[in-house]
Formats: structure tokens, sequence, C-alpha cells
């Protein structure tokens, strides 16, 4: 315990007390760190009269200004939706196939449906469209389609989406396991015909009897598929979980087959005709007439 | 009394291997593991002490005081340090190159597994053995007191050393109950409860044996911080097991009350532990390194007590724009801002202590490290207010600009502090007259302050670019962006951000090297600080 001194460096009175050798100094509060203290409880008074903050028994002042996140939020919407009103309303009224005759609404739906594609599909489709095998998201830039690839078949897919449980007008089909049904060897000897069909491999005799057997019901005589029970077309070299002998074996085994969900009431009627026609446009679309 | 304790280690071994026995996930039955191997060993140690003719007491150092848990804490503080560098450099690493997430460490080695091994080996094993030590120390020096409770400072070092290696093999295990910095499940928590108050009862007896009328602000600071942290401990791990037989347990909060109370302690978790307990280092170390009195004792009062009193309400600017009433986000806010000048107030205490000693930055290296801990001290302290304004968290919430302040908090402020007062203290606690190599801190120095700018500058600049890229939309209202354009045009930032933690790791190595040169100098010093 030492006495209050005068320290030399900053002429300034000690405290008089002493920890361990350290000192303090009788400063007084540096003024503008208390003015800038006192400034922030001030501000901080008048926030929380202008914003909603103190707790009541039930409830919470509101502040003088109304304002609430939600309703900022609110209103934010809402003037996205207002001025967006005019040509939303058209492309919810006009007639799909007509939409790509009309040059300024499809070029405003593609654009549109290229940025609800992004923030919604390319988590499975990918990025660009191009799918992920490895896991069965479908590739979107081929001309391959499994349940359609008109402007109205698409449409109809993201609306309600695939094999969910969530939407009673999705579209449904599965292919049974024949890993329960038939035996390995003859699963292989199928595995042989189906790669055969898209001119990989020797194909087997045996494996033709199968599938006439077995698969054709949904995929054809020919293998060709079926875009009604969305039974894909086997000849065309583009596969859906892969090619290789052990990918088809798998699918064959244990039918492979991926669900999507309904994007209707989520997306509302004009994005999902927007992102249908980005879909549409990204090379493989087919016209309605075509059909 | 020996009897007693072999009665009792008998009994936790017992329990600990039924346990394992009958364990319900790995995670529990490693730990029961750990317990049983943990009592068994110090039964066999006490068994084997209790025949040996009662060795006269170890003489007392000539100080008086028991720094040997403050050696050993000082020791642990640096091996942890470098583990949760290394850690935290290697999962950068992953988000940067995400094939490190190892297909034959699935799924131990995996980014959501480390990323709690690195923040709590960090916070907790790194920060909280520095606090737990250098407390001890000035506890003892400021008090002119031994530190109470005989042999119970031991207890609360390797109890609390104990606490981490259950919190670090239960997050590699997948025992977590998925709180932020409250990962530890149930058992974990109840342990760490138990040294807690072993901590607190050394600290208060010390405090209450001390020979000064007055006590030291640092005191203040450290008890402070050990008091909240045990309340925030407490109530947010109020949880029920769902068998005493797993680690799996069940929140008594749910929902938005949850999200309250996890960053109600968790934004106290850096009010009390990272930045309360760092101040009660920085009020010792930098006085006593600068050979200065404290710069205002007036500031140290006021400060402390709005520092005190604001930082428990700041919590909520963690969940603006989230299902939290607006309310509760406003008040969050407001006390945020209001919390700015008392948290400034330390670092002008601290800065303006040196008053009268400014050319030791010049010359001495750990003054040096104290300053620009202090600098990013008052610059996180700005950053901190600053983001928590609505307009500017809809902007920051979510991004790496977040990262990138808890860095130049933890990195600069936490870091460097510590690595000063480690320097401090090991030719004092080892009876050296300084550090082995000068020039060594000096270059630990550049490595840590360069590895930081480039961690924050570059989280900054990704941060910043992934909000407004998130935020983006066309005159039409439609976003602009997908969310994986943002994380490919982060690329660049993750590797510089990788960058600037290998650096900050290299000066931790140097730092090692240096401490283990200074330990093993045969040639002691002969002074010693006698109590006062």
């Amino acid at each position: 315990m030492t006495d209050k001194r005068i320290d030399q460096e900053t002429g300034t009175e000690t405290t008089g007390h002493t920890w361990d050798g350290i000192e303090e100094l009788n400063t007084p509060l540096p003024r503008w760190w208390l003015w800038t203290f006192y400034a922030t409880i001030i501000w901080a008074i008048i926030y929380t009269i202008l914003f909603p903050a103190w707790p009541l028994v039930s409830g919470a002042t509101a502040g003088i200004l109304g304002y609430s996140t939600r309703g900022e939020v609110a209103a934010e919407i809402e003037r996205f939706n207002a001025s967006n009103a005019d040509i939303f309303g058209s492309l919810e009224t006009i007639e799909l196939a007509a939409l790509p005759a009309d040059e300024d609404l499809h070029r405003f739906a593609i654009s549109a449906g290229e940025s609800v594609f992004r923030n919604n599909c390319s988590q499975c489709h990918g990025a660009g469209g191009g799918g992920v095998q490895a896991n069965g998201y479908p590739s979107l830039v081929d001309d391959d389609w499994l349940w359609g690839g008109t402007l109205e078949d698409i449409a109809l897919t993201v609306r309600h989406g695939i094999r969910n449980e969530d939407d009673p007008d999705a579209r449904w089909s599965e292919m049974p396991a024949f890993g329960e049904i038939l035996e390995d060897e003859d699963i292989a000897k199928l595995t042989a015909h189906v790669r055969s069909l898209s001119g990989l491999g020797e194909g087997d005799a045996d494996g033709a009897v199968l599938f006439d057997e077995n698969c054709s019901s949904c995929h054809g005589v020919d293998g060709m598929g079926d875009r009604f029970l969305g039974a894909p077309n086997l000849t065309d070299v583009i596969w859906l979980y892969g090619g290789s002998e052990d990918a088809v074996y798998e699918s064959i085994s244990q039918a492979r087959f991926g669900v999507m969900p309904p994007w209707g009431e989520r997306l509302g009627e004009a994005q999902v005709r927007a992102v249908s026609a980005y879909v549409h446009s990204r090379g493989g679309g087919e016209d309605m007439a075509a059909e | 009394m020996d009897y007693l304790k072999l009665v009792a280690l008998g009994l936790v071994a017992l329990f600990a291997a039924i346990a394992a026995n009958w364990a319900q996930d790995v995670a529990y039955m490693v730990h029961a593991i750990i317990i049983m191997l943990v009592a068994g060993g110090m039964f066999l140690w006490i068994l084997r002490g209790m025949e040996e003719p009662v060795a006269a007491a170890p003489a007392p150092a000539p100080t008086g005081y028991m720094d040997g848990p403050v050696r050993y804490g000082v020791i642990a503080t640096a091996f942890w340090g470098l583990i949760g560098f290394l850690a935290g450099t290697f999962i950068a690493m992953q988000l940067a190159f995400p094939v490190l997430n190892f297909e034959w460490g699935q799924p131990f080695t995996n980014f959501g597994r480390l990323r709690p091994l690195h923040t709590s080996a960090v916070i907790f094993a790194f920060g909280g053995n520095a606090l737990i030590a250098t407390s001890f120390y000035i506890v003892q020096r400021t008090s002119s007191a031994r530190l109470w409770g005989g042999n119970l400072p031991w207890f609360v070092f390797w109890g609390y050393n104990l606490f981490i290696v259950l919190a670090a093999t239960g997050y590699l295990l997948g025992g977590t109950q998925g709180k932020e910095y409250a990962e530890p499940e149930w058992y974990v928590d109840i342990w760490l409860t138990v040294v807690w108050v072993a901590y607190l009862a050394v600290f208060m007896g010390t405090i209450l044996n001390r020979k000064e009328r007055h006590i030291y602000v640092a005191n203040w600071f450290f008890l402070a911080f050990i008091v909240t942290v045990a309340m925030l401990h407490i109530v947010n791990n109020l949880s029920i097991p769902v068998s005493i037989f797993g680690s799996k347990s069940v929140q008594v909060f749910a929902g938005v009350q949850d999200a309250m109370t996890q960053w109600w302690y968790g934004h106290n978790a850096v009010g009390f532990f990272l930045t309360a307990g760092f101040l009660g280092m920085m009020y010792y170390f930098i006085p006593k390194q600068a050979n200065r009195p404290v710069y205002s004792y007036k500031l140290s009062i006021i400060h402390f007590w709005a520092l005190i009193f604001l930082y428990i309400w700041a919590g909520p600017h963690h969940l603006h724009y989230t299902a939290l009433p607006d309310w509760a986000s406003t008040l969050g806010m407001v006390f945020s801002i209001v919390l700015w000048m008392p948290s400034w107030g330390g670092m002008i205490n601290g800065l303006m202590t040196l008053e009268g000693a400014w050319d030791k930055i010049r010359t001495d290296p750990i003054i040096r490290m104290f300053v620009a801990s202090l600098a990013f001290y008052g610059m996180s302290t700005f950053e901190g207010p600053m983001m928590s304004i609505k307009a500017v968290n809809s902007l920051s919430h979510y991004t790496d600009w977040t990262i990138g302040h808890v860095h130049s908090g933890a990195l600069g402020w936490n870091g460097l502090i510590t690595f000063g007062a480690l320097y401090f203290l090991t030719p004092k606690l080892w009876g050296r007259d300084k550090m082995y190599s000068m020039p060594a801190i000096n270059l630990h120095f550049w490595l840590a302050t360069v590895g930081i700018v480039l961690y924050a500058s570059s989280m900054w600049v990704t941060g910043i670019m992934e909000g407004l890229m998130w935020r983006e939309v066309d005159a039409n209202g439609f976003l602009v962006n997908s969310f994986a354009d943002t994380v490919s045009a982060k690329f660049p930032m993750y590797v510089v951000r990788g960058l600037g933690g290998l650096l900050y790791v290299a000066g931790a190595v140097v730092m090692c090297w240096n401490m283990w040169m200074t330990i093993r100098d045969p040639k002691p010093a002969v002074i010693a600080t006698p109590a006062e």
C-alpha cells in the first residue's frame, strides 16, 4: 500500500492503491468517450419509441412508426406483384401452345423462368439443367423426355411433381424390383439385352425373351418406352442412372426411380409457366403440333 | 481420507464400466471408457501411494504462491491452441477444396464434425485454459494470497481438461446437442458445472483471503466472467436425457424460445468468456509489461459496470429477421449500440496505459502484441454493434462477414493477448530471465498479424459479395443468382482465408518452439518476485 503520488510522465495523480506493483492513475473519464456514450443512450431511447421495443404484459409497444419486419416484406412482395401484375396476367391466361408465338411474352417467360429454375430446380437438376446421373436427376437439356416434352407436358410435371405424396395429381408409375422376381442370372441376361437395345454389348437371346415377358408392357416391345407411363426409352443411349452393366443391372434389380415435389402452389401459375418455358427452351423442347 | 477416495473412485470406475457395457451409442460408450480409465488410473495411483511414508510436503515456493496449475495451464493453452488452429485451417481448406472431406474418414473427419471441434478447441480449450491459468496467476499476485482450497486448483485444471477431451471426442463420434458453442451432451455439461463451481470456489476463496484492501480491477472482470458463465451454461443446457445410458438429451425449451436462450448464451459466451475474462488478462499484463500505472481508475469502474449490465441484453441481434418478435430484435440492437463505448473503455484504458512508454511498441515485441490485440479488440467491438443494426444485418447475416468478424476478434484480440501473456508468464514461471528468442516473438507477431489481415479481409470481401449476390433481383423482382453461384464465386477468397490460417498456425508453431527452448534452458535465473 503506497500513498497517492503524482505520476511524472503524465502529471496525473495516482489513486494510492498498489497491487503487485500496479498503480492506477486518477484520470477523469475522456470527454469524447462519455459524450458518445450518452449519445448512444439517447439514440437508443428515441429508437425504442419509434420502433416496436418494450415488452408489456401481453404484447409489446408497437412503436409510433408502425413498423414491422413482416409488414416490410409484405410491402416489398406487394410492390413487385403490382408491377408484374400485367405481364403475369398475360402469362397465366395465354394458351401455352401459343406462348412461343408471342415473342415479348415468351422472352419474359424464359428469363423469369431461368431465375425460378436457378433458385428452385438447380439443386437437383444442376445449374445448367444437365441433371445428375449418379442420383437419377434427369437431364433437361437433351430431347429425351420421360413424361413428354411439350410446354403443356413440362408445365404439368412442374405443377404436380412426380411420385410425391403431397399432390394427388402427381405423375405416378413404379417399376417393380425384378431382383425379387427373377433369378440373378436372368437379370444379367436382361441387362445384356437392354444394353444391346442402345447398341451396347452383344445382347442375349434369352434376355430378349425375358424382356418380352416382363418389360415390354411398359417399355414397349421395341424398348421405345411409353411417356404415358413415364417408362424411359431404352434405345436412345440416354440413361437416367447410367448405362454401364452394373448400373443397368442395379436399375432392373432394385427398380430405381426419383421423386419430384409439386411446385404449383409454391410458385403460382405464372412462375410454373415461366420455368416450363425456360426448360422447354433448353434445347429439347417439343412442339405441340408435332404430338 | 485415502480410503474414502479409493471407494469413490472405485465406484465411479465400476459405474463407468457398467455404463460402457449398456451404452446406447458410441459417443457415450467411448466416454464411459475414458471415465473408467481415468478413475481406475487415479485409484491405482492413490493405492500405490498409500503405504509410502508421508514425504515431507514440498517446501513452498519462495514466493508462497501456488504456480503448479498455472505452469500446466500455460502448456495446455499452447497445446490446445495449436490443435484448435490446425483444425480451423483444415476445415477452412475443406470449404475451399471439398475433396478434403475424405471418403475414408466418413463421417468422423467431415466438416460438420470438425467445425465444433475447432470452435470449442479454440474458445474453451485454448481460451479457457488461458483464462484459468492467468486468473490463477493474477489473483494470487494482486491479492498477495496463495490459491485457496489446497489441491482444488489441480482439480480445476485436470477436471477442465477432462471436460475438453470428452467434448472433443463427443463431437467426432456424433454426440452433440446441436447448440452452437454448447454442443456437449448432458453428462459432459454436468461435469463442467462441477468443475466450474470448484473454479469459482478457488477464485472467491483467494479473493477473500487477500491481503490488499481493495480488489484489483482484473479480478472484477474474472469474477464477472466466472459467475456469468456458470449461469449461462446451466440455463442454456437445461435438458432431459433420453436415457442415463445414452448421450442423447432433449432441450426443455423449444422453437423460438430455444433459439433465444441459445443466443443469449452464445452472445454472452463472447461477452463474458472472450471479452470480460480477457479484459481481466489485459488489466494485469499490460501495466506489468509496460511498467506503467493503469490509465484511469474511473474509466475502469464505469466501463466495467456498463459492460456487465449491457452485454447480457444484446443476444437477440443474432436472430434479426427470424421468428423472434420485432420488439426483442429491437432491444437486442439498441443494447448492442449502447455497448459500443463501454467496450471501447477497455481499449482506451489499455492503450492509454502506454502513455509515457510508447517507445516500447518499437522495442518490445510483447508490448506490440498487446497493442495489436487491443487494436483488433477495438475494431471488432465497433464492427459488432454496427452489424447488429438491422439494416446492416440484413446484408451481413448468414454470410462470411460474420465469420470474419468473429475471427478478427478471436485471432486478433483473444489470440494475440494470450500469446503475449504466455510470453510474459513462461520465463517467470520457470525462473528464466526472458524468452529464449526475442526475434522469434517478433516473427510470431508478424506471421499472426498478416494471417489475421488475410483472414479478415478475405471474409469481408466474400461476405459482402455473397450478401449482395443473395439479394440481387432483376427489374421484375426475380433473384439473379442461385446459391451455387455464390459458392463458386467465393472460391478464391476461401483459398486466401486458408492461407491466412496457415500463417497463423505457423506463428503458433514458432511460439511453441520458443516456449519449449525457454523451459528446457538449463540456466535458471536467480530472481524471484517475493510476495508483498
